[in-house]
């Protein structure tokens, strides 16, 4: 996020891209219901029509897909009412011509019927939020979760220096990150292709610099993603895999990929707090401590890094992931000794610029410290880009319509989008083992249209078989106008009725994202013989 | 009774909770009433968030599989035989042969000791998360 949280709730206008917010970020959609009712106007795009979107003064049902085109066409009503930001564009950005060109050779009627929303609604929604003082565009995996997932943001990228709402407080771009430390993990350096603080892998003066800190050599090319290592087969570079809480075979696309990828390696050992799918075909299991039986720093979703303090000891014989991956080091030959995660953070804090000032001592007192936090006595960055952009100026990034993946065709006639639900989390390792939790929702629901479930005579709560080119499961229909006709919606949660074997692994040629939100499938009611 | 201010692990809004810690079991959670994020709430999932610590299916001891099935073990041969394997491979196929996950629910420091295992002991830059899920 370029701003803080609490940042949404001054915001004039708070345009909602492609996220659950109420149910997957209650805190988020709490600040932003506090601005409506303060009087900022909600502007929500989403094929369903989600609690948020009940709540907005506009809500644009798009066709998924189609981010792109509606981004554009709001652009384009930008530049003809002279709501463009002509100042920031001269001062702050580059590549101008290059958008506005594509933008004035848009034909706005078609480009409009593309997306399913009528051309007026678009034009209140660009009139709104160009004209705002202070506006902030929140998004999350339904902007991301394309083939065209890097175009989708960067489009939204352009909409944002294009109106100038960046670089102020209570103004900017704000990815909604979903794990708890996703955003951690990734400053961290736990990607292929990045050392910690996002030192390229493949710079050569990075890799120095962290060869002589570890005095290890590294090796050079980036590595491989996530769906790349589990999507290998059989036949696949990847022959041992060290897994530390994660679950790819419930939260990886077709999963019976990742099955036959997991089973066909030479050697697999997992590190868990539950026996999860993944953890059932591993050939060692390490019983992990949980987030209250250890100490250390999570980074939330607005880059704030904050303290996780021991409650209790571990139970039985656990150990703190830290002391496993120490253990393991050694025995490989490159000896890791910490005493403390405070230590840890010190070498981190000494290596990733963002983190330079990331002190334990200092993230003990107050609420943490938001990143880039350049020194100790830095008070760390409430939001991003204040003067500059990180590279310099901001560079507008055209783009057009990329059509999904997979469309619906008669044979898979619907459009099934995927997604998850307030009482569950992820692929409910911990969530599913509340009683509480599950009291409230313990069972996958497929949402359907009325007038798809009229067509194809099912009542509320019965249980359908839902299939793809991929694969198939039962699961119990719920029938709501939240879903339009011709789409359905489903949670991966819930390990009875594993999405995932039916979605699509076509994914984002930059990110490498898969294309939850687009895949095509049939739902067909099952018939006692 | 004790309470204990930590972060609360479900999604990426990062609430300020007090776990309530009783008889050396986490009994119950709380909202900070200061914390910027939470200000005195909490969702669903933050105010049930002791119901996972302290499940009885929680793992306790190291397992290795043997004949088919996973069995427990001790930390000793869990971690030799892990490293034996993983390093094998290491030196069979190169870092490349080996692909290593880390977490978007463990620490900072837990992540970075990970990717720099990875690369140094390991060889390799296939590491990853789920960012992208």
């Amino acid at each position: 996020m370029t701003n803080s949280i609490n940042e949404i709730e001054n915001a004039e206008v708070i345009l909602v891209s492609g996220s659950n917010t109420t149910e997957a970020h209650p805190q988020v959609a709490r600040r932003m219901l506090a601005a409506v009712d303060r009087g900022a106007r909600l502007i929500v795009i989403d094929p369903r029509r989600t609690r948020l979107a009940e709540c907005a003064h506009l809500h644009l049902a798009l066709r998924p897909g189609t981010d792109i085109p509606l981004l554009n066409a709001m652009m384009r009503v930008l530049l003809d009412e002279g709501l463009a930001d002509d100042l920031f564009i001269e001062m702050r950005t580059e590549n101008f011509l290059a958008l506005r060109d594509m933008l004035n050779r848009l034909d706005l009627e078609a480009t409009a019927a593309l997306t399913g929303v009528e051309l007026s609604l678009i034009r209140q929604a660009a009139q709104l939020y160009g004209r705002a003082r202070k506006a902030v565009i929140c998004y999350c995996l339904g902007v991301t979760q394309h083939v065209c997932g890097t175009e989708n943001v960067q489009t939204i990228a352009n909409l944002a220096m294009l109106a100038g709402h960046i670089e102020k407080e209570d103004t900017g771009v704000d990815p909604l990150r979903g794990q708890n430390n996703v955003q951690g993990a990734c400053d961290m350096g736990a990607l292929p292709n990045m050392l910690p603080s996002y030192q390229g892998v493949a710079n050569e003066d990075f890799r120095e610099k962290f060869e002589r800190a570890w005095g290890a050599s590294l090796p050079e090319a980036p590595g491989l993603t996530l769906v790349e290592m589990t999507h290998g087969g059989a036949q696949g570079p990847i022959r041992g895999m060290f897994i530390m809480g994660e679950n790819p075979m419930l939260s990886d696309p077709t999963l019976g990929k990742v099955e036959e990828t997991l089973r066909g390696l030479d050697f697999l050992a997992v590190s868990d707090i539950f026996l999860t799918e993944t953890a059932q075909l591993a050939q060692v299991v390490f019983p992990a401590a949980c987030f209250a039986e250890k100490s250390g720093s999570f980074t939330n979703s607005e880059r704030r890094v904050q303290m996780v303090r021991q409650a209790v000891p571990p139970p039985g014989e656990c150990r703190a992931d830290s002391e496993i991956i120490m253990a393991l080091s050694g025995r490989l030959g490159y000896p890791m000794e910490y005493e403390t995660s405070a230590e840890v953070m010190e070498e981190i804090a000494l290596l990733s610029p963002i983190y330079g000032g990331m002190y334990h001592d200092r993230l003990e007192r107050g609420w943490g410290l938001q990143w880039p936090c350049w020194d100790r006595d830095h008070p760390g960055t409430p939001f991003l880009h204040k003067y500059y952009f990180t590279r310099g100026r901001g560079h507008f990034m055209p783009a057009s319509h990329t059509p999904p993946g997979e469309l619906p065709d008669p044979e898979y006639p619907l459009l099934l989008m995927t997604g998850r639900m307030y009482h569950q989390y992820h692929t409910g390792t911990m969530t599913r083992k509340s009683e509480r939790l599950s009291r409230e929702c313990d069972h996958a629901v497929l949402q359907i249209n009325p007038e798809d479930a009229k067509t194809l005579g099912l009542r509320q709560g019965e249980t359908v078989r839902l299939l793809s080119r991929r694969g198939e499961i039962t699961l119990a229909a719920s029938i709501t106008g939240q879903v339009a006709c011709g789409m359905v919606y489903t949670t991966f949660h819930f390990h009875e009725a594993p999405i995932n074997q039916l979605t699509n692994d076509a994914f984002d040629t930059g990110s490498r994202c898969p294309e939850y939100k687009v895949c095509a499938v049939r739902v067909e009611k099952i018939v006692d013989s | 009774m004790q309470d204990v201010l930590t972060t609360c692990v479900y999604c990426g809004c990062g609430c300020g909770l007090y776990l309530h810690v009783e008889d050396g079991l986490v009994c119950g959670s709380q909202p900070s009433r200061h914390h910027p994020v939470s200000r005195d709430n909490l969702c669903v999932k933050g105010w049930h968030i002791h119901e996972s610590i302290n499940h009885p299916d929680r793992l306790t001891t190291p397992l290795i599989r043997k004949n088919g099935v996973l069995t427990p073990a001790t930390w000793e041969e869990a971690l030799d035989f892990t490293a034996r394997q993983l390093g094998s491979i290491r030196d069979q196929h190169g870092g490349k042969g080996i692909g290593v996950l880390a977490s978007a629910k463990c620490t900072n420091e837990e992540n970075y000791l990970l990717q720099k295992f990875a690369r140094t002991a390991l060889a390799t830059n296939n590491v990853d998360h789920c960012a992208r899920l």
